[in-house]
């Protein structure tokens, strides 16, 4: 174990040590903030300071505190839709490799049209219609997510049902339920959950982009992207507001990334993703 | 090779009448009608019934959708809820300047991170390659307004060499143009070059594995000739296609870009018109995005071909 445990490299425990302490935050956050996300405490854009280590933001509420309680938001809504992305593509993806035929076709036709125009594009035209809401957000993204991990689920377990033990267990009769959960999903792991880093990044990043566009989530919310938004004109009169929230976003970002870095190197996982 | 291309452009107009398809759907998503969104309160049965016929929301969706696409191939793109104006009017300028910026972005970029993902593959596993393999990781992981607000902290705000606000008008010069848009365009390049750089790398070390590169080199060839006359050739094919990927993502991350430095681009104009619920306006400028889209990846595909050495010399 603790041979295992060398193994892993610097970048890798910096990455996990950065993950482990925004779920930290994501989970204890708004206890943890010494005020509330709507408390005004000062004048706008007060300097850091002992008491306000961040500073004050446009409206002289404490940073700090903000980005604390963000995390809920933030973290919560990217968390949400890729969790149902997962099991929306897991499932369509393996029923696609195992059936094959016009099942496979029409799911990876669609797929395929889906995939033609950019995230960012149809997430707009589906905000367009139904306006901007957190369950709208969390299922337009989950949907249009769906897509990738379909395509990954699909490849890796048409890899799969051709070993020998998935045509050993066909061949024993059991029923397609057996064969999904006990002979394909659990091989199909290591690299599902390297994925599963991965399409969190895409989907952290993509809700503070919208946010930071004003169409994700809404005040009177705290979440990052939506507090460099707000903060964004700060950065012409030389103050730092802005970057904190920026600054915790690229964090995540790298700190997952690091980690899926690391599984993906250390031979775990299957290539063929994309982003 | 001429039947691979043509068949490509086959299945690139058969798909852009898939995604306008699809495009159409996804604004008919909104419960109730577009009629009723224009009133709201004020709305009456005779009022709304007027509008509908007005709008021809009276005819099923199918007939609105074809009207709609023949709209769109004859140059009409409907008039804006909000103003009133053709939307053709309203978004091909702003079309303009997004396609400008993208451009400029790309030119920059795309020699770059071809050179670095060259000069990495070939010293793979060299300090240099592993070097700028980290940066590259962290600039893969830096959000655009991140790049972007530093950008202006530094070079606008405390060193003054280039303005904040990408400000352009028609007629302007172009040494003003290009001083306006620096910044903007240097955000796109760092967030692309870094997404591009690791790719090319992976697909020229994919050809540097095949057997005839390792030919090439106990032949004695210098690293040099092999990498340029061996490998090159055949990794072109795939450069192209990574270098395709990343323009068609200039054109989604110019959205964000546009918001930063408040550049006049169809992806701000596009995200104003969804804020608005301007249902034309986003259903134009979405088709527009998705056709630039579909149209930069059948190019790419198309390239692809013609540099195929094994395509272009059939035996």
């Amino acid at each position: 174990m603790t041979a295992k445990l060398k193994a892993i490299p610097i970048s890798a425990w910096l990455g996990l040590a950065i993950v482990t302490l925004n779920l930290l935050v994501f989970i204890l956050g708004p206890i943890l903030a010494p005020y509330g996300q709507n408390e005004i405490v000062g004048a706008p854009f007060d300097p850091p300071s002992a008491q306000f280590w961040f500073g004050l933001d446009q409206n002289g509420r404490d940073m700090f505190s903000r980005l604390l309680a963000g995390a809920q938001m933030s973290i919560g809504v990217s968390l949400a839709a890729s969790l149902i992305s997962f099991s929306i593509g897991i499932p369509l993806g393996f029923i696609a490799a195992l059936f094959g035929g016009w099942v496979d076709t029409v799911l990876s036709r669609i797929v395929d049209t889906v995939m033609c125009i950019p995230v960012l594009i149809s997430a707009l035209v589906v905000l367009q219609a139904l306006g901007s809401s957190v369950p709208v957000l969390i299922f337009t993204i989950a949907l249009l997510d769906s897509t990738r991990v379909f395509r990954l689920a699909r490849v890796v377990a048409q890899g799969i049902s051709v070993l020998e033990y998935a045509e050993t267990a066909r061949l024993r009769g059991e029923s397609l339920f057996w064969l999904i959960t006990r002979e394909i999903l659990p091989n199909a792991l290591p690299p599902l959950i390297a994925e599963f880093g991965m399409r969190f990044c895409f989907t952290f990043l993509f809700v503070a982009g919208l946010s930071f566009l004003g169409l994700g989530i809404q005040p009177p919310f705290a979440d990052w992207g939506g507090m460099v938004k707000d903060n964004q004109q700060a950065i012409l009169y030389g103050l730092y507001a802005p970057l904190f929230p920026a600054a915790a976003i690229a964090l995540l970002t790298i700190g997952v990334n690091l980690v899926v870095d690391w599984l993906l190197n250390s031979g775990a996982a299957v290539q063929g993703a994309d982003r | 090779m001429i039947e691979l291309i043509l068949k490509r452009v086959a299945l690139g107009i058969l798909t852009l009448l898939l995604v306008s398809a699809l495009i159409f759907a996804g604004t008919q998503l909104l419960p109730g009608d577009v009629a009723s969104a224009i009133l709201g309160q004020n709305a009456t049965p005779q009022s709304l019934a007027a509008l509908r016929q007005d709008l021809g929301l009276d005819l099923p969706a199918w007939q609105r959708y074809l009207t709609w696409l023949q709209g769109f191939a004859t140059g009409d793109l409907g008039m804006s809820l909000a103003n009133r104006q053709p939307v053709a009017d309203l978004l091909w300028p702003r079309f303009g300047n997004t396609m400008a910026l993208a451009a400029y972005a790309a030119i920059v970029s795309v020699p770059i991170a071809v050179l670095l993902g060259l000069a990495a593959a070939v010293r793979r596993g060299g300090i240099f390659d592993r070097g700028i393999n980290i940066v590259a990781l962290a600039f893969v992981s830096l959000p655009e307004y991140f790049l972007g607000l530093l950008l202006i902290l530094f070079l606008s705000v405390q060193f003054n060499l280039l303005p904040s606000l990408a400000d352009t008008y028609a007629g302007m010069s172009f040494p003003d143009w290009l001083r306006a848009t620096t910044l903007p365009a240097l955000t796109l390049v760092l967030v692309t070059v870094a997404q591009m750089m690791r790719m090319t790398r992976t697909a020229v070390l994919s050809v540097m594995d095949q057997a005839y590169v390792e030919t090439a080199f106990l032949k004695g060839l210098r690293t040099k000739r092999v990498v340029l006359r061996h490998a090159l050739p055949n990794a072109a094919a795939p450069i192209v296609n990574v270098v395709a990927f990343n323009i068609a993502y200039l054109i989604t991350g110019v959205v964000l870009v546009e918001a930063i430095f408040n550049y006049n681009g169809l992806g701000r104009f596009m995200v104003d018109a969804v804020a608005k619920r301007d249902l034309p306006l986003v259903q134009a400028a979405a088709m527009v995005f998705g056709a630039a889209y579909v149209i930069l990846n059948s190019i790419a595909d198309i390239a692809a071909i013609a540099l195929n050495p094994r395509l272009r010399h059939p035996r």
